[in-house]
C-alpha cells in the first residue's frame, strides 16, 4: 500500500456529519407507478410505526440474511474503516456497524427477548418516527450498496442487505427517494432510466452507425427491435447518449463476429434500479428483460458495461425470474471469448496513446465474479495496463461513491467524499506510471469518476474498456478504407498547401500553408497540429452563423449555438452531442 | 448460605443446560428455517460447494477475513488468541466431565495447555475491552452489552484461576460433583469439600452459558449461515463459454 493509500484509513471522527446529506424525497407520481406497493407520501407520524414495524417484521422473516445479519454483529469494529463514506465523512454512524445498528436497536427493542427486558443496556431502543426520519431515511441513502464491509467482516456480515432492508421499510411508510422512483418510473413507462423514447432511441442508433461508417468506412448495423434474434443486448441507456464509444465499441464486436443481435426499446436498459428500491421492483424491471428474450426467441441474453445491472442479473433473475430459457453472459465475458477464439482482429498499438488503469466496479468483482475478463480484454486491446494497489482493485475494490441509487445532484458534497479511496488510488498510478486513462466499465463510474478525478484534480480521461476495443479492433475493410482517406487527406493537405496563408496570430501572410506553418512552429512555439489550426483560424469563425436543424425534433435555428441551447434544455443532451445532433441533417 | 450452594451446585446447573440448550436451538432453528430467495455470495472462490465450505472454514478456524487488512491485524491477533485458549480452556474442563475414574488420553494431553491458556487469556481479553474504551470510532459503536460479556468472561476467568492457584479445591470433588450432576444424581455438599472460590467460578460460568443463546456470543453459530458465505451459485442460466449459449 503506497503512503497516500495508507493515509485515507486515518480518518478523524466527527459524529453527526452525514446529516447534513438528503436525498429528496419522491413524488406522488413516481411513487404511485412503483410495482412496491407504496404510499404517495410520508404517512402521519401515528401511523409510521406501526407500518414500519410490521414491514421489518417481514423482511426479517422473507430473507435469512436480515434475521441473522441483526443477529451475529459483535462489533467488533473490523468493517468501519473499509466504507468510503465512512473514510470521507468520519460520521461513526456512516459506517457498516453503525449504520446497521441503527436497526438493530430497533429489532432487539421489538422483536428480542433481551431487548424488551434491557432495553438499552443491550443497546436496544423503540422506535420513532424521527428515527424513521432523520436517521434511516439519511444514513440508509448514504450507502451504496457496495458490500465492501462484508469482504472485511469476520461472519461476512453484508450490510448492503441491512440498507435494501432499511429502504423496504422506509417505502412501507412513504419515505423513497425521488431520484429512484423517478428513474424506474421512466423504465416503466420508456424501457429505460434515461427515459428516452423510441424514436430518439431508434434515432440514436442510427446516428452511431454513420458515426461508425464515418470512422470505419463500414457498414456497421445497430438493430433495434428485430422481430427475432439470437442475441439480445442490453446497454445501460446512457451508452446511447454520453458513453457512445462504448456502445460503438459493442456494435462493432457484434459486427465482427457476425452475430444475429438486436437490442429492444421494451428493455432498452441493462440497469436495474430495482436493486437499490424494493425486491417486487427488482423483479418486475428483469421480467421485462425475460419477456423480451422469450419474445425474440433468443438463446443468449448480453449485457453491457454496467456494474449493478449485472449483479441484479447474475444473482437475482434466475432465482426471481427462473427458470430462463436462454443463457446469460456480461459483454466482457462474450469479447473475451471472442478474442481467445481468435474471431477477432486487433492492433494494440492503436491504444498506445492511452496508459490504462482499471476500476473494478463493485459488483462485478464482489457479486459478478467478473474480475479476470475485465483485465484480460484491456490487454488484449492495449500494451500499457496498470493495476492500481491490491488492496483497492478486485473483491476489494472501492466503490466510486456514487452507486446504490446515490448518483443524484443533491448529495454532490458526500459523492465527492465518498469517491475519495478511488481518487488516491489512481493518483498513486498517475504519478507513478503515468497512467491516463482511467477504465470504468459501468455507467455509474462514467458519470460519477469524471466528476470525482475533476474535483481531485487527477488529470486521467474516464471511459469503458469497449472504447478501447473500438479503438483497437479492425473491421473488414477497415483498413483498405483509411488508407484511401489518408491519401485524400495529404492530396487535400497538399492542394491546400499551394494555397496562400495567413497566420491567425500576428496576420503575417505567406505562400503556402506549410511556409505558415514553420513560422508559427518558431515564432510562436505552437505545435504542427496546433499550427494548423491557427492558420486556418480566420476561415472557420464563419460557421457559427449558418442557420441549423435539430436533427430530433426538426427545429429550426438561425445559429448554431442556439440549437444547441434548445438541444441541451429540451432533449438533456450533452453540449459535444449536440453539435453532432445539430448538424446531423444536412 | 448452605441453602445457596446447594441452589448453585444442584438446581442452577439443570436450569443453565435448559435455558443454553432450548435456547440455542430455538435461535439455529430460526436461521435455518428463514428462506433465501436469492443466492448473494460476496466472490471470489465459491462457484461450488466445496470452495464455498473452504471459505467458511477458512474463516472459522484463521479468521481469514479479519487478517486481510493490515489495520485489523490486532484485532485478528487478540481474537485468535482469545478464541484458541477459550477452546484450550473448554478442553482442559473435560477432565471434570469424562472418564470413570482416569480421563481419556487426549484429554490429559490438553490439559498443560488449557493451563497454559488460562493463564494467558486475560491478555487478549484486557486488550478486547480496552480497545473499546480508547479508540473513539469503538466506543461510539459499542453497547453495554459488549462491556458486559468481556467483564464477564474476564471474571469467570479471574475466579477460575484463584480458585485453582489460591484456594485449591480437590480434583476428585469437582468431578464427582459434575458427574453426580450429570447421572441427575443430587450432591450431598457436607460429604465434598468446595469453597467459596469454586463456587463463585461455578455460579459465573452458568451465567456465562445462560447469556451465550441471548447475545451476540452466538456469532458461533450464526457464521455456519452467513449468505454470503455460505452461498454459491448453482445457477444454470449464466455461462461464460460461447458453445452454451
Ligand atoms: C467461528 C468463528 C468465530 C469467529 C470468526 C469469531 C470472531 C470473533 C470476533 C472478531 C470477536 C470480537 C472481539 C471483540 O471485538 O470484542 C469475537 C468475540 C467473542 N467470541 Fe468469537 N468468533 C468465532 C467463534 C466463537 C466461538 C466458537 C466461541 C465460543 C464460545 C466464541 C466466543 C466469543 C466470545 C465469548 C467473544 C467475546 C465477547 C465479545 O466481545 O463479543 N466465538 N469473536
Ligand atoms: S466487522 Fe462484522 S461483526 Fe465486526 S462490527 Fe462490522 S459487521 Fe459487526
Ligand atoms: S455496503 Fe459499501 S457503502 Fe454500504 S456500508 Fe458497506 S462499505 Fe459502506
Amino acid at each position: 500500500m503506497g503512503e497516500q493509500l495508507e493515509k485515507i484509513y486515518d480518518v478523524e471522527l466527527r459524529p453527526g456529519a452525514g446529516e447534513a446529506y438528503v436525498c429528496n424525497l419522491t413524488k406522488p407520481e413516481f411513487a404511485e407507478a412503483m410495482k412496491t406497493n407504496i404510499p404517495k407520501e410520508p404517512l402521519p407520524d401515528d401511523q409510521m410505526v406501526e407500518v414500519a414495524l410490521k414491514r421489518l417484521d417481514e423482511l426479517r422473516k422473507e430473507r435469512k440474511s436480515i434475521q441473522l445479519y441483526l443477529d451475529i454483529c459483535v462489533r467488533c469494529g473490523a468493517c468501519m474503516k473499509q466504507c468510503h463514506y465512512f473514510i470521507g465523512t468520519g460520521d461513526p454512524k456512516n459506517t457498516p456497524v453503525g449504520r446497521a445498528e441503527l436497526l438493530r436497536k430497533v429489532y432487539r427493542a421489538h422483536f428480542t427477548i433481551s431487548g424488551k427486558l434491557f432495553g438499552k443496556l443491550v443497546g436496544a431502543e423503540k422506535l420513532t418516527p424521527e428515527i424513521l426520519k432523520n436517521e434511516w431515511y439519511k444514513y440508509f441513502y448514504q450507502c451504496s450498496e457496495c458490500r465492501r464491509c462484508s469482504v472485511f467482516c469476520p461472519y461476512g456480515i453484508d450490510q448492503a442487505e441491512i440498507t435494501m432492508a432499511g429502504r423496504e421499510v422506509l417505502n412501507s411508510v412513504g419515505l423513497a427517494t425521488k431520484y429512484i422512483t423517478q428513474v424506474i418510473s421512466q423504465v416503466y413507462k420508456h424501457g429505460n432510466n434515461l427515459g428516452i423514447p423510441e424514436p430518439a432511441f431508434k434515432y440514436n442508433c442510427q446516428f452511431l452507425e454513420e458515426e461508425i461508417k464515418e470512422s470505419t468506412g463500414v457498414d456497421v448495423k445497430i438493430p433495434v427491435d428485430k422481430e427475432k434474434a439470437e442475441i439480445l443486448y442490453l446497454p445501460p441507456s446512457a451508452d446511447l447518449f454520453t458513453n457512445t464509444d462504448t456502445m460503438i465499441g459493442v456494435a462493432k464486436v457484434f459486427h465482427a463476429v457476425g452475430a444475429d443481435w438486436t437490442m429492444s426499446t421494451y428493455a432498452s436498459e441493462a440497469a436495474n434500479f430495482g436493486l437499490f428500491f424494493s425486491y417486487d421492483d427488482l423483479k418486475a424491471i428483469n421480467l421485462r428483460v425475460v419477456e423480451t428474450a422469450k419474445k425474440l426467441g433468443a438463446k443468449l441474453v448480453v449485457f453491457g458495461e454496467c456494474g449493478h445491472a449485472w449483479r441484479a442479473a447474475r444473482q437475482f433473475m434466475e432465482a426471481m425470474n427462473g427458470p430462463l430459457p436462454f443463457k446469460f453472459m456480461n459483454i466482457l465475458e462474450y469479447t473475451a471469448e471472442q478474442i481467445r477464439k481468435g474471431k477477432l482482429k486487433i492492433d494494440k498499438s492503436r491504444n498506445d496513446d492511452v496508459v490504462v488503469t482499471l476500476h473494478d466496479p463493485c459488483n462485478y468483482a464482489r457479486a459478478g465474479d467478473l474480475v479476470e475478463e475485465t483485465r484480460f480484454v484491456i490487454k488484449s486491446v492495449c500494451n500499457n495496463f496498470v493495476e492500481m494497489d491490491e488492496s483497492v482493485t478486485k473483491v476489494k475494490t472501492f466503490c466510486c461513491g456514487g452507486g446504490g441509487g446515490l448518483l443524484t445532484e443533491e448529495i454532490m458534497e458526500l459523492r465527492m467524499k465518498g469517491g475519495l479511496p478511488r481518487a488516491t488510488a489512481v493518483k498513486e498510478v498517475v504519478e507513478a506510471h503515468g497512467v491516463n486513462y482511467l477504465a470504468a466499465p459501468c455507467a455509474i463510474d462514467k458519470a460519477q469518476l469524471p466528476l470525482v478525478m475533476q474535483h481531485y484534480e487527477i488529470p486521467v480521461q474516464v471511459g469503458g474498456i469497449h472504447d478501447l476495443v473500438s479503438k483497437a479492433l479492425i473491421l473488414e475493410g477497415q483498413e483498405e478504407f483509411e488508407a484511401k482517406k489518408k491519401a485524400e487527406e495529404e492530396a487535400a493537405r497538399a492542394a491546400a498547401a499551394a494555397v496562400p496563408a495567413v497566420c491567425g496570430l500576428c496576420d503575417a501572410e505567406f505562400a503556402t500553408m506549410d511556409e505558415c506553418c514553420e513560422h508559427a512552429e518558431k515564432d510562436h512555439k505552437i505545435s504542427k497540429e496546433q499550427c494548423d489550426m491557427v492558420c486556418e483560424a480566420k476561415e472557420g469563425a464563419a460557421a457559427e452563423a449558418v442557420p441549423a436543424v435539430c436533427g430530433l425534433c426538426d427545429a429550426e435555428f438561425a445559429t448554431m449555438d442556439e440549437c444547441c441551447e434548445h438541444a441541451e434544455k429540451d432533449h438533456k443532451i450533452s453540449k459535444e452531442q449536440c453539435d453532432m445532433v445539430c448538424e446531423s441533417k444536412k | 448460605m448452605a441453602w445457596l450452594a446447594n441452589f448453585v451446585v444442584n438446581v442452577l446447573p439443570y436450569i443453565t443446560f435448559i435455558v443454553f440448550v432450548v435456547g440455542v436451538i430455538y435461535r439455529i432453528a430460526v436461521w435455518w428455517s428463514r428462506p433465501s430467495p436469492a443466492p448473494i455470495p460476496v466472490f471470489p472462490g465459491q462457484r461450488t460447494v466445496g470452495s464455498a465450505i473452504s471459505r467458511v472454514l477458512a474463516d472459522v478456524i484463521i479468521f481469514r477475513s479479519l487478517w486481510q487488512f493490515p489495520g485489523n491485524r490486532i484485532l485478528w491477533l487478540g481474537a485468535w488468541v482469545f478464541h484458541v485458549s477459550f477452546l484450550l480452556i473448554l478442553l482442559r474442563h473435560l477432565r471434570y466431565f469424562l472418564g470413570e475414574e482416569a480421563v481419556p488420553g487426549w484429554v490429559a494431553a490438553v490439559q498443560s495447555l488449557g493451563i497454559a491458556a488460562a493463564l494467558v487469556i486475560s491478555v487478549p481479553l484486557l486488550y478486547l475491552l480496552i480497545r473499546r474504551i480508547v479508540h473513539a470510532d469503538l466506543k461510539f459503536i459499542s453497547t453495554p452489552a459488549d462491556y458486559f460479556v468481556l467483564l464477564l468472561i474476564l471474571s469467570v476467568v479471574l475466579s477460575g484461576l484463584y480458585a485453582k492457584y489460591f484456594s485449591t479445591p480437590f480434583v476428585v470433588d469437582v468431578k464427582y460433583v459434575m458427574r453426580s450432576l450429570m447421572a441427575l444424581k443430587p450432591v450431598d455438599l457436607s460429604t465434598v469439600t468446595l469453597n467459596t472460590a469454586f463456587l463463585v467460578h461455578f455460579f459465573l460460568v452458568q451465567v456465562l452459558v445462560m447469556y451465550i443463546p441471548f447475545s451476540k456470543v452466538m456469532h458461533l453459530g450464526g457464521i455456519f449461515f452467513s449468505p454470503t458465505r455460505t452461498h454459491h451459485f448453482g445457477g444454470e442460466a449464466h455461462t461464460k463459454k460461447l458453445e452454451e449459449a
